[in-house]
């Protein structure tokens, strides 16, 4: 009923370099440990959710749209073709938010977990990054399953279209990181969740080219599509999975985009992290 | 004496305008156990925190294991075992599971903390909770819990930020045995508390903290001896009568603090005073002699009790 073994001290055992290069993937072990408490309800609705509204919207839905717009189709391509991108695009941004703005928010409020990580030699950055490596990982595996329901409902045509996979982690990425900086900045997620779901990720959803070409709404409404990572990620998916038209220049741009709002991201959400920890 | 393991000199914290730590000085050596006693708001959490390296100071010096925390944060933490006023276990995870991933976050090899997860499990009478979830452990088992956790790295120095609030008596008694073998060990302690008994059972030195200032320091003996008598008599008369009562034996003894439930007379030899008080015709309703407690050294530097 004592510490029975020779204390070394932790002189002996703690090497603080070590922690300084890997504590984002210890941060990210444990997170991933968590997250396996709940494994079967998340693979479940990874995999129910695109069965379902290829099902409803892709194969009900399409079958409608294809008839009253003939051969020439949507886009060139049946409709669940057309639609099934951007879907994959939208999973991996819906997996990557439940995984980043839910535990920052337990983190720093609910159980103040970051706060005992923090009180070991690993950082706010590595947090910050750690909890983001976890939500990159359950993006990667739910569009992969994605992907896997929509090969098996013939929703591919090109021989490259599974390269629709990484922009669409990439997608997810750079919206996660930007909502994971701003639930560590939240003091009262009550509101948020209300405007986060409301005004956020249902026009997301809706207005971002998802169901239709972008270039079918008003102009006026055009905007929500331009700066939605949503857009860019389905842009890059149908022209990857089917081979829809896209502009070198555009295609940079979808790109750029992408890139600059998961830097500027993962910049505010480390910097955040550290000064919330700090206070 | 060796050099000291923490060493502060002005440490100052601000928030806004509020100040938390007022330019307090303190050295704390390698083995002994450290405390800082003060009621609520004293600011021992917030000087907790900047020793354990994770919030900075606005003024001052201090150095740690002879770094600076402001620059050497992480290298500083890597060797402090950290008891937060709050437990902030992950309550998802099992109790082992908490050991296992707190031992990975110091970069523990697995081996190591699978092994330690198993002592540390005896040391904090858990072994039974092993599998259990956080979410359903008692208030005291999660103390533990959280104890245990802080020494899976094997730390230099063991920071507790009030280790008993909010536990009852068994559950206090246990934490404080597991607290002393530690100590036994030679692992440094370092320990707020607004309980006085708890201040004298662990606390080799101490500071007595108000209002983010160092009122007294010393042993616990030294500070008692120092700063009351050796009894106390404890009488009471009634809530009405207590002061009107206090004004009138105010001679008999060397200080008298007329308490709204209570009159606390500090003397040398309780016994004999409240044969006294009786022989001068009068009668409170009850009396009690005690031993001088640190309860009473913070009442006379602050004219207020600790816990209000």
């Amino acid at each position: 009923m004592s510490l029975t073994q020779i204390r070394q001290g932790s002189l002996v055992l703690v090497d603080a370099a070590r922690v300084q290069s890997r504590g984002a993937l210890y941060v990210a072990q444990a997170r991933i440990r968590q997250m396996m408490k709940w494994i079967w309800l998340i693979l479940g609705i990874a995999i129910a959710n695109p069965i379902l509204y290829l099902i409803s919207v892709g194969i009900g839905l399409g079958g409608l749209i294809d008839k009253s717009v003939g051969p020439a189709g949507v886009d060139g391509v049946k409709y669940l073709t057309f639609l099934a991108p951007a879907l994959l695009a939208q999973a991996a941004i819906q997996g990557t938010m439940d995984e980043t703005v839910f535990p920052t928010i337990e983190g720093f409020k609910w159980h103040k977990t970051f706060y005992s990580m923090n009180s070991t030699p690993l950082s706010g950055v590595q947090i910050s990054y750690g909890v983001f490596l976890t939500a990159l990982f359950r993006a990667f595996y739910t569009v992969v399953l994605y992907f896997g329901v929509m090969w098996a409902f013939g929703a591919l045509e090109s021989p490259r279209a599974w390269l629709a996979i990484p922009t669409a982690v990439f997608a997810g990425a750079s919206f996660g990181a930007l909502m994971q900086a701003l639930a560590a900045r939240l003091e009262d997620e009550n509101i948020f969740f209300v405007v986060l779901g409301r005004f956020v990720m249902m026009p997301l959803f809706m207005f971002s080219g998802t169901f239709f070409p972008l270039t079918s709404m008003p102009f006026f409404l055009q905007w929500i599509g331009w700066i939605s990572p949503l857009w860019h990620a389905t842009e890059l998916g149908r022209h990857l999975t089917y081979g829809h038209a896209i502009s070198p220049t555009m295609l940079w741009v979808h790109f750029i985009f992408l890139g600059v709002m998961l830097v500027v991201g993962l910049f505010f959400s480390a910097r955040i992290f550290t000064k919330r920890l700090a206070k | 004496m060796s050099n000291p393991l923490i060493s502060a000199r002005g440490l100052t914290k601000k928030f806004g305008d509020f100040t938390a730590v007022n330019g307090i000085d303190f050295d704390v050596y390698k083995g002994e156990s450290f405390g800082f006693l003060g009621p609520n708001g004293a600011g021992k959490s917030t000087a907790m925190r900047i020793i354990g390296a994770t919030s900075q100071r606005t003024s001052g010096t201090i150095s740690i294991l002879g770094k600076d925390p402001e620059l050497h944060g992480p290298q500083i933490r890597a060797h402090l075992g950290v008891v937060p006023q709050q437990d902030n276990l992950d309550m998802q995870l099992s109790v082992a599971e908490n050991l296992y991933i707190y031992g990975r976050y110091f970069g523990l090899s697995r081996k190591f903390v699978k092994g330690k997860v198993d002592e540390l499990l005896a040391f904090a009478q858990l072994e039974e909770k092993r599998d259990a979830k956080v979410e359903n452990l008692s208030g005291g088992m999660k103390r533990r819990l959280t104890i245990a956790r802080a020494l899976v790295s094997e730390p230099e120095i063991l920071m507790l930020d009030e280790p008993t609030t909010g536990l009852d008596p068994q559950a206090r008694h246990i934490l404080w045995d597991r607290l002393f073998r530690l100590k036994e060990q030679g692992v440094t302690l370092l320990i707020t508390t607004h309980f006085m008994d708890e201040a004298e059972q662990l606390c080799d030195r101490l500071i007595v903290m108000d209002k983010g200032s160092i009122m007294a320091e010393g042993s616990p003996a030294s500070l008692i001896k120092n700063y009351a008598t050796k009894e106390v008599l404890e009488i009471r008369f009634g809530s009405d009568r207590n002061q009107e009562m206090g004004a009138k034996l105010r001679t008999m003894c060397e200080r008298i603090e007329e308490l709204p439930d209570r009159v606390l007379m500090y003397t040398e030899d309780g016994e004999a005073l409240l044969e006294k008080i009786y022989a001068a015709d009068f009668h409170p309703k009850t009396s009690l002699v005690r031993r001088s407690s640190l309860e009473d050294v913070f009442l006379r530097l602050t004219g207020r009790t600790l816990i209000e």
